[in-house]
């Protein structure tokens, strides 16, 4: 009936041998609170860069394109937009930030040869990394929303999902980015990845104009574009869930997240175990 | 004699694709005791320091640190040890203690003793005054002496320091250097890897001379002077052409000797006199860093 309640106050909490696991929270919390403690240095420029580009896109189509068009796919242009961008803010919020943060931490700062010569794996700090981006592009991901209800989009209780439905897609991305980081040569070489992959993305994901007009093709690719399952669920948020869908959409970004965080761990480990 | 070790290694290699960077290096630091990793650059004490804290990954050979064989028990060994890097990478735009705050995370202080970790570590660099100080207006000096408090938070047993006075002002050097020794006298273990012969002569129990990624020759310093450099050295001074002329003289007369640049300099010359094959010089006790240069083969920059 001993249990380690009733042992003498004396005995050591953990000898010295205790083996030390994987993705270990004290490791994760440690590396999280290095990036919390830099932001709250930098929070109102990385705040700034990561909210004010989204509502500029929102501003300009919404007005722009809301002049021509008052409606589509059943709603106001500026409420259709509004919902949209929060994936542009996300996009914005997680994989450039990782792509740019994590490759000037590694190279020219040298912050992760710092934090892995202390008790942390790569595997603990790509994901503490992932998690801390995913969290920050979450939070920033709901400013297009609150932009959108000055020009006009009605407050719904559903809205308050949008930080938990932008969450897998934003670690989806930020663990992208460290993918992509991990893989590069030169920091110049960001911009192929970013034409090549992140412009289409951003463009073809419902965002500004609905994908149901477009050749079937299209639409087929549109299905394994996580923004666009987020840009549907953020809609389904503030206007109403359509079942099963929204479901099979979540589900998509999960999986999304899951295989980018372990590519990412891969490359990263790598690219600094030498 | 030799007491139990805070690390070793036996027979460790490893290459970067055609590059042998460590090649079959035998390396032990005995507790208490300082090491000084000397060799010129390229010898591959960075990649050997890199093995240490498992990011790089050797293909052969064993390494034990504190007990715990690598890699596998790595991170076990990074626990209970500091890495004090060549490269400065503490976090700039913070402040001093903002920097200490974010490794007693990383090096799993109690949360309830962290704030006397961080206020010891201030005193260790003497930098308690600078402590809300932003890293960005230290000076050199300082920031490398942020960057050994911060290895120290945990009170480790075993301390690496990589090039731990390179680029500094010699005033800023002999700061540092009287730090390291307190640390030493408290009974931390310390490997350092230095280029500087002064450094690891004033530092260092044991010294381990590295080239081509091999250790070519190790003990105390007084011994390793002994052995291979005798006691005296005759520095024979002229221009080039007479130099020429005064290294053949060694030459017959079989001692060793090197081109200092200005002088030759002729090793084990305590029975010499003074001069040799006629040419007279100038007397003096013989150095670790004449040890190094006929070692190594290179010239210390």
């Amino acid at each position: 009936m001993a249990t380690s309640e009733t042992a003498p106050p004396t005995t050591p909490a953990a000898g010295p041998r205790r083996r030390l696991g994987r993705l270990e929270r004290l490791a994760i919390e440690g590396v999280m609170t290095r990036e919390v403690i830099n932001w709250l240095s930098f929070w109102k420029s990385s705040t700034f860069s990561s909210t004010v580009e989204p509502t500029i896109y929102l501003v300009a189509f919404g007005f722009g394109f809301g002049s021509i068009v008052s409606e589509v796919g059943g709603y106001d242009y500026v409420d259709f937009v509004g919902t949209g961008t929060v994936a542009t803010s996300v996009l914005f919020g997680s994989a450039f930030s990782a792509m740019f943060g994590s490759y000037v931490k590694r190279e020219f700062q040298r912050t992760y040869d710092a934090i892995l010569a202390a008790p942390v794996d790569v595997e603990e700090l790509v994901t503490a990394e992932a998690l801390w981006m995913a969290t920050r592009a979450s939070i920033y991901g709901c400013f297009p929303l609150l932009v959108a209800m000055i020009f006009g989009l009605d407050p719904s209780w559903g809205m308050l999902l949008v930080p938990f439905l932008c969450f897998p897609c934003a670690f989806g991305f930020a663990s992208f980015g460290l993918l992509i980081s991990a893989l590069v040569k030169s920091i110049d070489s960001f911009s192929y990845y970013q034409s090549l992959i992140l412009t289409p993305l951003f463009l073809v994901a419902g965002t500004f104009f609905p994908l149901d007009r477009l050749p079937e093709g299209v639409q087929i690719l549109g299905e394994f574009n996580p923004l666009h399952h987020l840009v549907e669920l953020v809609r389904g948020a503030a206007f109403g869930f359509d079942g099963w869908e929204a479901l099979a959409r979540v589900a998509a970004l999960v999986v999304f997240a899951v295989v980018m965080w372990r590519l990412a761990i891969w490359r990263s480990t790598k690219r600094l175990i030498t | 004699m030799p007491g139990p070790s805070a690390l070793s290694l036996r027979g460790v290699r490893k290459a970067f694709g055609a590059v042998q960077a460590v090649d079959g290096l035998d390396l032990e630091v005995p507790e208490g005791t300082c090491v000084g990793l000397l060799g010129p650059n390229g010898a591959g004490k960075s990649t050997t320091m890199r093995l240490l804290t498992a990011q790089s990954i050797a293909d052969d050979g064993t390494i034990d640190v504190l007990g715990h064989a690598l890699p596998g028990e790595s991170k076990q060994a990074r626990a209970a040890m500091g890495v004090v890097p060549q490269q400065d990478n503490l976090d700039t735009t913070l402040t001093v203690r903002d920097n200490l705050r974010v490794f007693v995370r990383l090096y799993r202080v109690p949360r309830d003793q962290r704030a006397a970790a961080i206020d010891r570590a201030l005193q260790i660099a003497t930098l308690t005054e600078r402590a809300d100080t932003k890293v960005d207006a230290l000076s050199g000096g300082m920031r490398r002496r942020l960057l050994i408090a911060r290895a120290l938070v945990h009170r480790p047993r075993l301390l690496l320091l990589d090039e731990p006075t390179v680029g500094l002002d010699p005033q800023v050097r002999q700061e540092l250097w009287a730090l390291i020794d307190r640390l030493r006298s408290e009974g931390v273990s310390i490997l350092m890897s230095t280029h500087y012969i002064e450094e690891a002569e004033r530092l260092a129990d044991t010294v381990t001379v590295m080239a081509a990624g091999k250790a070519v020759a190790t003990g105390p310093p007084k011994d390793l002077i002994l052995e291979h450099a005798g006691r005296t050295v005759l520095e024979v001074y002229g221009p080039p052409d007479h130099l020429a002329v005064v290294e053949e003289a060694a030459r017959v007369a079989g001692h060793d000797h090197r081109r200092t640049g200005t002088s030759v300099a002729v090793l084990r010359a305590e029975g010499l006199g003074g001069s040799i094959g006629g040419h007279d010089g100038h007397e003096r006790v013989a150095n670790l860093e004449d040890v190094f240069v006929m070692l190594t083969g290179q010239e210390v920059a």
